[in-house]
């Protein structure tokens, strides 16, 4: 029999079992789409988490001294700071001849506090002793009273300004502004809240209490050689990559060694803070969605094509009686099988798009193309494999056996 | 094939069913030939393995051991496509569950073995128109088989059986789902195709049914325990008798029936 009566056979069949058709174009279609629009929600949730980092400060560098490990003559390995970030530091990046594309620059002092207020007693996961820049490069806003001002900063006053975590923990939500508040036994007082800003990664950015850097030597760590680290903001974020060399050059000059080639700072920016702690969590959780997808809809496609197959025999059996030979049954089949996973991959990929425009669960799904193609492909070969599988079993039955199939 | 040859001629045919540790056997040494031209009614109780014979010269399974020739050709040791090939082309089947394509029209379902030869479409359509014409079906051709009654659906399955123009027409319980009119008009069909020379083997285990044909082999327990000619006195059966029965397939519009 030549090939293009298999096709007209299948396309009879196809459109004579309209149910059978339906359900299965149904099952693979199922399948395609929800592959496509779980995979979007999830990267839409990926990327709506990477824009609130955005959010967390614009343009920001990070600028980090690297520990670093050394063997001397085959002794244990010794830690050493060998690169400080010092005042001198902060105040060449401050040189706006030298950085015209730095707007902003923070020293940053990290310490562990433990803050006492009332009888409860409360520790945050971030402390910082900072200067007022600070603030507008880590993109905080306030809910209630000031941040610290440089003249406190200047006068080493004792006051603090605290996140929205910090306030419901220890505070019992009440506004805490102009309250005394314990940290580590030096006395503070509260004289703002931060308005909310969500979290980062691993990191809540709420769970926050900032001091004036003077203070904070003062009262908590005592003077330190160096800071933890140096946070500075780029003019614009089109300008970010000139500042990150700005920023480079004039750590190398106050250092007199390359201490950047060297592996001594690192200058993280923008894309290489979400790319460490964020992305890598989410591509492996969208692997997850995306294989639990196709999982789903591979098992909505099987179970129709299963279902369909006692159907399927009987008639496989009147074919074999009135003389179809084997190779007929099978060309009809995967004719038939192609056409149906055809027709069902392309409207699932039509709803999946569709789908995704629709925010669902406050997410705003973002198509990722790569889950088209995967949906397409995993689907496609199920909705073939068990259509053809079963069938071609069939085809090798003795006929009155498939007849018994009712 | 010559036009002597037997179409069907069995020499200890048996079959044998492996059940649940236990084998069955439903034939025991079935030898039995049939000349071009008869009409044989092949008449059993329930269990007297009746269908199993029916399916084994169908070619719809195949026997556990002995001989079988159709129309001179050895069924044993044919392969799958070979076995499909004789289906096609020797045999017609009529089942008592009728067996047509649900989704299907009549005509589509009587083109069904004609789309298996390679036949062209144009041709295809004229022929189950034909086949169709043969058996009153004409007006039928677009309804679908739940849209027409038993006894239409049956000749519906009739013409499907002859529009290859086989050598054997073979009919397992072709009126067991049928009332008796439809029943009488089916056999009335039976009967006009013998006349017109062609080869009939039906399976039933009703008498009255049986006596329709012109020869009887009685089937117990998987061994046939008589083999005799019915004498009847019915004109059709009187009409056939006349006819050459040899000669019949030779006639260029093999699907005539005498005017």
């Amino acid at each position: 029999m030549i090939p293009l009566e298999n096709v007209r056979i299948a396309l009879q069949g196809v459109g004579s079992n309209r149910m059978r058709s339906g359900l299965t174009i149904l099952g693979i279609l199922i399948g395609v789409a929800s592959v496509i629009i779980l995979v979007a929600v999830g990267n839409g949730s990926s990327i709506a988490i990477q824009s609130r980092i955005q959010s967390l400060g614009t343009n920001l560098l990070q600028v980090q001294s690297q520990p670093v490990f050394f063997r001397a003559g085959g002794q244990t390995a010794t830690l050493t700071q060998s690169t400080n970030l010092t005042a001198a530091d902060v105040h060449a990046l401050e040189q706006h001849d030298l950085n015209p594309d730095v707007a902003a620059v923070a020293p940053v002092l990290t310490a562990s506090v433990t803050a006492t207020w009332d009888g409860n007693s409360y520790s945050p996961s971030q402390f910082l002793g900072t200067t007022p820049p600070y603030r507008r490069i880590a993109g905080y806003r306030l809910a209630h009273g000031q941040f610290f001002s440089s003249a406190q900063l200047h006068s080493h006053a004792r006051v603090v300004v605290v996140g929205q975590t910090v306030v419901s923990s220890l505070f019992g939500g009440q506004s805490p502004v102009g309250q005394s508040v314990q940290l580590n036994g030096a006395t503070f007082q509260v004289i703002g809240v931060l308005a909310a800003k969500g979290t980062s990664g691993a990191t809540n950015q709420d769970d926050v209490m900032m001091a004036p850097l003077t203070a904070v030597e003062d009262a908590i760590t005592g003077y330190q050689a160096s800071y933890s680290r140096i946070d500075v903001e780029a003019a614009s974020p089109s300008r970010e990559t000139a500042a990150e060399y700005e920023v480079a050059t004039t750590l190398d000059t106050t250092h007199h060694i390359a201490s950047l080639a060297s592996g001594n700072l690192q200058i993280l920016n923008q894309a290489s803070l979400i790319s460490t702690s964020t992305a890598q969590t989410f591509t492996t959780l969208l692997a997850a969605v995306a294989a639990i997808s196709l999982l789903v809809g591979g098992i909505g496609v099987m179970n129709i094509m299963l279902v369909t197959v006692t159907e399927r025999t009987h008639e496989i059996g009147i074919r074999k009686a009135v003389g179809a030979r084997r190779r007929d049954l099978l060309g009809q089949f995967l004719v038939e099988a192609v056409l149906l996973a055809a027709i069902g991959g392309v409207v699932g990929v039509g709803v999946g798009l569709l789908g995704s425009h629709f925010q669902i669960v406050g997410v705003t799904p973002v198509v990722a193309p790569y889950s088209v193609a995967l949906a397409l492909v995993v689907s496609v070969a199920v909705g073939l494999f068990f259509g053809l599988y079963p069938a071609s079993r069939a085809a090798g039955l003795q006929p009155i056996d498939a007849l018994r199939h009712e | 094939m010559a036009a002597g040859t037997p179409v069907i001629v069995t020499r200890q045919l048996t079959k044998t069913y492996a059940g649940a540790g236990v084998a069955v056997a439903a034939l025991r040494g079935i030898s039995l030939t049939v000349e071009r031209g008869e009409y044989l009614a092949v008449m059993g109780a329930s269990g007297s393995g009746k269908s199993t014979l029916a399916h084994i010269l169908g070619c719809l399974d195949l026997p556990t051991g002995g001989r079988y020739l159709l129309d001179g050709v050895d069924v044993r040791g044919l392969g799958e496509d070979q076995l499909a090939r004789i289906r096609n082309r020797k045999i017609g089947f009529v089942f008592q569950s009728f067996n047509l394509l649900a989704h299907a029209t009549a005509i589509e379902n009587v083109e069904l073995p004609l789309i298996y030869q390679g036949v062209a479409r144009a041709e295809r359509r004229h022929r189950a128109l034909a086949a169709l014409r043969s058996v009153g079906g004409e007006r039928w051709r677009d309804h679908r088989p739940n849209q027409l009654s038993g006894g239409t659906i049956q000749k519906v399955a009739l013409a499907r059986a002859i529009v290859t123009d086989p050598a054997l027409l073979l009919a397992d319980e072709p009126t067991g789902n049928l009332d008796s009119a439809s029943s009488d008009d089916v056999l009335a069909s039976f009967a006009r195709l013998n006349a017109a020379g062609r080869t009939i083997v039906m399976i039933t285990h009703e008498a009255d049914v049986a006596a329709r044909a012109r020869r009887l082999v009685r089937i117990r327990d998987g061994r046939v325990v008589e083999d005799r000619p019915i004498s009847s006195e019915r004109p059709v059966a009187a009409a056939v008798a006349a006819a050459p029965p040899a000669g019949a397939r030779d006639q260029p519009q093999p699907l005539g029936q005498p005017a």
